[in-house]
């Protein structure tokens, strides 16, 4: 079975020959999956901490529900985005159907539950700490959120990376509401399955290291940016 | 933050807007085979039009028709295809081409299709020898061909030799290739798949084996939003004299995939 180490060569040919599909494909994968996690970050930190901070009858079924949402399928959220989006759904008017727009909603479903229960997880631990300071400075509730969340930022990327994660190697949402239309929609998760199905193992295999090292490599660059994980910063 | 939304959203809108695009459906076997890949920049040369494929299976290709979620179909299920203009989701039916149906499986052959005279006999001689077979199971074009010739065998398509993959014709050949079993596949994708082990072409070339690609453009009267003016266009670049070179001169190791035989 030499699918392996051909896997490897097609990976190199593609990265060196600077491949213009292969670019594009790449270039929509980190269009699609950076604006996902944006906007779910944006929904996702605040939603987490004020579920940290607040007290109300449902929080522990709120939280709980969260929790069981980190776990929501793929291709059931990318069921109901469809059926939504589709001519003949209540939101076909948009037509936004395979599109990368479809392909952003679906994958701000999916994370948004993930990055909003690190989140809460994150804050929660850091209230009980500022919790007597927060209180006795008389600290609106905005006010201690927005606190939390700033001196928590560090401890959130890894919210963020989580749903950074899991949206750059998602396939079935995206394959159903983005359709994997070359020249349009299709990226890198969707361009391996669709090579599998054509038996082309080792240019699918290509593909999936390009994949795991961009992975990689976003990873270590928001670390460096962020300069988290060195000593003087712990 | 303001930047970062904006970002976002110009980021949204630059994706919605493009340029003249049609939405078409076609099917897996369709794409498989490659040909695609030859016609569209053709089509981009000279009608200026960027064909958008969205490559499933027939019945989910009608579906997306019914729904108006594209603008033309290319499909290959007669029946099928009669209901949904029968019903006014589509304007018309166009033939484009043609290729056939083919029975691939082990080489080395336990159940002797090769020696079959028909498809029904190459059927009746896989499940007499409860061989592994793997159907599409997906309710694409091919695996409707499929049922409507168990029906015709008189032989009961169930049993643990019959898997149903489930799946587009690629990965149903792959499931054949790893289980060394039978399977049905159209001429183009069994030519152009890259993962053939120790399968090989065992049955082909009874009449009732010919498998006829046809256009719909979907019905602007039901669905106003859909490019008809597109759909039209397409579809007399599809019928003409480029399209009649290209297709009957798409070649795999020498061997013609598709037969042109659109009606001026």
């Amino acid at each position: 079975m030499s699918d392996y180490s051909d896997g490897f060569w097609a990976a190199w040919k593609l990265i060196i020959t600077l491949d213009p599909d292969l670019y594009e494909i790449i270039f929509l994968s980190l269009q699609v999956t950076i604006s996902a996690v944006i906007i779910a970050s944006i929904i996702g930190l605040p939603m987490g901490a004020w579920l940290a901070v607040n007290r109300f009858k449902f929080r522990r079924y709120a939280i709980a529900v969260l929790n069981a949402l980190m776990g929501l399928p793929p291709v059931v959220v990318g069921l109901f985005v469809y059926m939504a989006l589709s001519r003949a759904g209540p939101l076909g008017g948009f037509g936004l159907l395979f599109s990368p727009a479809a392909m952003i909603i679906a994958q701000v479903i999916i994370i948004t539950p993930l990055i909003a229960s690190i989140s809460h997880q994150t804050i929660r631990d850091l209230w009980a700490e500022y919790h007597d300071l927060l209180i006795s400075m008389n600290a609106t509730r905005t006010q201690r959120i927005k606190a939390l969340l700033w001196d928590g930022k560090r401890a959130l990327l890894t919210a963020t990376l989580a749903g950074f994660g899991r949206a750059i190697g998602e396939v079935g949402a995206i394959m159903i509401v983005g359709g994997n239309i070359e020249h349009a929609t299709r990226v890198l998760t969707t361009a391996i399955a669709l090579e599998t199905g054509k038996g082309n193992f080792a240019f699918a295999m290509g593909l999936g290291l390009v994949l795991i090292v961009l992975a990689v490599m976003i990873n270590l660059l928001i670390h460096i940016v962020g300069k988290t994980e060195r000593a003087s910063t712990w | 933050m303001k930047f970062v939304l904006t970002a976002v959203m110009t980021s949204l809108l630059a994706v919605a807007s493009q340029a003249e695009t049609l939405k078409m459906a076609v099917t897996t076997s369709f794409y498989n085979s490659g040909l695609s890949e030859m016609l569209l920049p053709a089509i981009k040369a000279d009608l200026d039009l960027d064909v958008e494929l969205i490559v499933v299976g027939t019945g989910q290709a009608l579906r997306l028709g019914e729904a108006g979620d594209v603008d033309a179909i290319l499909v290959h299920a007669r029946a099928a295809e009669d209901r949904f203009l029968a019903a006014g989701y589509g304007t018309h039916r166009r033939e484009i081409m043609y290729n056939d149906f083919v029975f691939v499986g082990p080489s080395s052959d336990p159940a002797e299709v090769a020696n079959a005279t028909s498809a029904v006999e190459a059927l009746q001689a896989i499940a007499s020898n409860q061989a592994p077979f793997v159907s599409r199971g997906d309710d694409s074009g091919t695996h409707k061909m499929e049922m409507a010739l168990w029906a015709d065998s008189g032989m009961a398509a169930e049993g643990a030799w019959y898997r149903a993959a489930g799946s587009g014709m690629g990965a149903t050949l792959n499931v054949a290739s790893g289980m060394n079993a039978y399977t049905f596949t159209d001429r183009a994708s069994w030519l152009n798949f890259g993962n053939k082990g120790e399968l090989g072409m065992l049955y082909a070339g009874d009449p009732a084996l010919f498998n006829q690609y046809a256009y719909i453009p979907v019905n602007p009267v039901r669905w106003p939003h859909v490019r008809h003016d597109l759909a039209l266009a397409l579809e007399g670049w599809l019928t003409g004299e480029t399209a009649n070179h290209l297709i009957n001169g798409y070649a795999l190791n020498g061997e013609q995939l598709f037969t042109f035989n659109a009606q001026p």
